[in-house]
């Protein structure tokens, strides 16, 4: 009998299909963790490749067995753990595809920086049934808007960025009347000035705010909007940028004084500092979404990660770094918890019933997961001003917030929180 | 009657395809038929000598449409998001189509653009639809008919691949009549056109207003698979992509932009689990290849395996 070449070319693709279609099973040697974040695009170098690099660490010092207390058990539970990398660029329409072939192909997906992404992303995990840990965007909307079984957040959200760089704003400069905006036409920006006004119009109320700018995401260039600043009379000026318009905004805004004549604010300030170093000019107040990098307690945890990170990376881990590592040590403190009630190999639902409302730690600290019925992590957060000692940038006046200080209590939209309660 | 036949056996694969593949695979296959309907009014407009590189703003307002339907006015019917989209990006393209028919060439292709980045830029600017980061849409009944959780979908891919086939049809059989060769002769020579007697303006409109209407329709579609929409849709380089993809497939075939954005989509995913920090230069070099080895498309292999059979 001859065999046709097409009847083996029909055979070898449905040989491929099958393939594609096995559900890779919990109780499969080794775990395997999805790990998607930003490799390309203008948000890959501060956030998408620390990231990355953060998670390749945690997982081989995880299977070596050198992570401090408590998880010095090798992999999640004994088994060790291997990762699958996936770029996060294209858009959120990409990513329910990629999510959607990922899935099947993983344990566990721990990933997304973008809020559209984690939006677009928690409904599918939902449908997959697919254990999904947001380890980095910021919107509230994710369990605000929704409540999910199998989607969780670890890292806290943007509101108490926004909220305790006003509270350090207030206690120290406790008559200021005006207040200026300039943030990155999107909806992080738009956001985060929203959250930070909105803050001071119920710390202080009758301030006065001057102007609010919002030039394109990734214009590099803010002449314009500096010498609008400049005129303004405000006497502090608010920014939520990042990545190269925050790198812009410095080394434009610096030489013509913005820094000087204004109180600056840069709540997500923290990944620019290995790169702009002494050039951020004193004064300046800087956020770091959470108590990471350079406002990290003095844990075991935290000298773990960052010696690590330094000797193998040759910079300092910063805050999308630290929020990897802490998702990734919050599925193996779960995972371990819902080993250590019985199971030898947790399934799924076992692993989501430990999570939910777990408290754990992180390389920042404590981690609640308090929010969204259990689902998404408040932590203290941090806020430090910037001097440049013997030719170093430091942090200092550094204050820690207690987390139910700077974030709604469950079931309370952080927008109601923020006009209504913060006070107190 | 060939055409007629070869409908008949897209449409009875596709539902096959809906109803026994996987659950991924019905997805990659939605977003291709969504992406392939709006190649399809691409190279309607090509027939004319024109490229859109602004197919994102039709693409986005049907994405748009069918999600504020759910969003605003609580509407969850597949059927009539699809219909509203199709209706919304014909009813956009009626309007700017009065303007953009006068313009050839890079004009036609910078004004296309332009208007999408006017939406965009709307849409970043809307902070009550969510800016950049969007908003999810759910649809759960099909003309008021519901379905399990995971059934549903599939019910989308098989009413999705009914309307792409009937368009693709309706498409194929305008273009081999009349109006396809008026549509040439647009292209090649627009001055002998005027003085035969027919109006290359209004050509240029109605093939503009039907690549709106497909591309509002394939928005609507997408959205639905993927159940978030975002400003994403409107943006430049949604619209490059489509032009890659009729560039991809050739402009010769209605059934060559399907086919693409098949190939394109399963590129993209197998270059995005082969190769997660290469993957845009991966798609660049495939398309290089293309341009280079086959300027005319792929579909001039199947072409040419076809005169040589």
């Amino acid at each position: 009998m001859r065999i046709s070449p097409s009847f083996g070319l029909r055979t070898a693709v449905a040989a491929f299909v099958m393939l594609l279609t096995v559900p890779a099973s919990l109780a499969q040697q080794p775990i395997k963790v999805g790990i998607v974040t930003l490799l390309s695009g203008p948000a890959a170098g501060p956030f998408g490749v620390p990231a990355r690099n953060a998670a390749e660490l945690t997982a081989e010092t995880l299977n070596a067995g050198t992570v401090p207390a408590p998880y010095t058990q090798k992999g999640f539970g004994g088994t060790p753990i291997e990762l699958v990398i996936i770029d996060e660029a294209g858009g959120p329409q990409k990513q329910v595809a990629e999510f959607r072939n990922l899935a099947p192909r993983v344990d566990i997906v721990i990933g997304y920086i973008s809020s559209g992404d984690c939006l677009a992303i928690a409904p599918v995990a939902e449908e997959l049934k697919k254990l999904t840990i947001l380890f980095d965007c910021g919107t509230p909307r994710i369990f605000e808007d929704a409540s999910y079984k199998y989607v969780f957040r670890t890292g806290p959200t943007g509101t108490m960025d926004n909220v305790s760089v006003a509270l350090y704003l207030v206690e120290r400069n406790p008559n200021v009347k005006s207040i200026a905006g300039i943030n990155q036409n999107y909806a992080w920006g738009q956001d985060s000035w929203a959250d930070f006004e909105n803050s001071m119009k119920t710390l202080k109320p009758g301030i006065e705010v001057k102007t609010s700018q919002m030039p394109k995401l990734f214009a590099g260039q803010f002449g314009a909007e500096i010498t609008t600043l400049l005129g303004s009379g405000a006497e502090v000026i608010h920014s939520s940028m990042w990545g190269g318009d925050l790198e812009g905004l410095v080394l434009q805004g610096a030489p013509r004084g913005l820094f000087e004549k204004h109180k600056v604010i840069l709540s997500a300030g923290e990944p620019a500092i290995n790169r702009l170093s002494t050039r951020i000019p004193d004064g300046t107040i800087l956020g770091a979404r959470g108590p990471f990098g350079p406002f990290a307690p003095d844990t075991e945890l935290a000298r773990w990660l960052k010696t690590n990170y330094q000797d193998r990376y040759q910079v300092p881990p910063n805050y999308a770094s630290f929020k990897m590592a802490q998702a990734i040590l919050a599925v193996k403190a779960a995972y371990e918890k819902a080993k250590g009630a019985g199971s030898a190999v947790p399934d799924q639902d076992r692993i989501i019933a430990a999570l939910e409302n777990l408290t754990f730690e992180g390389p920042g600290g404590a981690v609640k997961m308090s929010l969204g019925k259990g689902h998404q992590a408040i932590m203290d957060a941090a806020v430090g001003t910037t001097k440049v000692e013997g030719g170093q940038l430091k942090m200092v006046d550094v204050v820690r917030y207690p987390a139910e200080k700077v974030n709604p209590p469950d079931g309370v939209k952080s927008e109601a929180w923020i006009k209504s309660d913060l006070k107190k | 009657m060939k055409a007629l036949a070869a409908a008949a056996v897209a449409l009875a694969l596709l539902i096959a395809l809906a109803l026994l593949a996987p659950q991924w695979l019905v997805f990659m296959a939605m977003l291709a038929l969504a992406k392939g309907v709006v190649v399809l009014g691409l190279v309607v407009l090509m027939r004319t000598g024109l490229v859109s590189f602004g197919q994102g703003l039709y693409f986005g307002i049907g994405a748009y449409a069918a999600a504020l339907l759910s969003h605003q006015w609580h509407i969850a019917d597949a059927a009539v998001m699809l219909l509203a989209a199709a209706a919304a990006g014909g009813l956009i393209a009626a309007l700017l189509g009065l303007l953009l028919a006068r313009y050839r060439d890079i004009f036609f292709a910078m004004l296309s653009l332009a208007l999408s980045m006017i939406l965009y830029g709307l849409l970043v600017k809307s902070a009550a639809l969510g800016s950049t980061d969007g908003f999810n849409l759910h649809a759960r009944t099909f003309f008021g008919m519901a379905f399990a959780s995971g059934m549903e979908r599939r019910v989308f891919l098989i009413a999705g691949s009914a309307c792409a086939v009937v368009a693709a049809l309706m498409v194929h059989r305008l273009l081999g009549r009349h109006w396809g060769r008026l549509a040439s002769a647009v292209r090649d020579n627009e001055l002998r056109v005027s003085y035969l007697g027919a109006s290359p303006y209004r050509v240029v409109y109605v093939n503009y207003l039907i690549a709106g209407a497909l591309a509002g329709f394939g928005g609507a579609l997408a959205a639905l698979a993927v159940g978030h929409v975002d400003p994403e849709t409107t943006y430049w380089t949604t619209s490059g992509e489509f032009v890659f993809i009729a560039i991809l497939g050739g402009t010769q075939s209605i059934i060559a932009p399907f086919v693409a954005a098949a190939i394109f989509e399963a590129l993209r995913t197998i270059a995005s689990q082969y190769a997660p920090n290469v993957w845009q230069m991966s798609l660049g070099l495939a398309m290089l290849a293309i341009i280079m080895f086959q300027p005319a498309g792929l579909w001039s292999l199947a072409e040419r395996w076809r005169r040589s059979a």
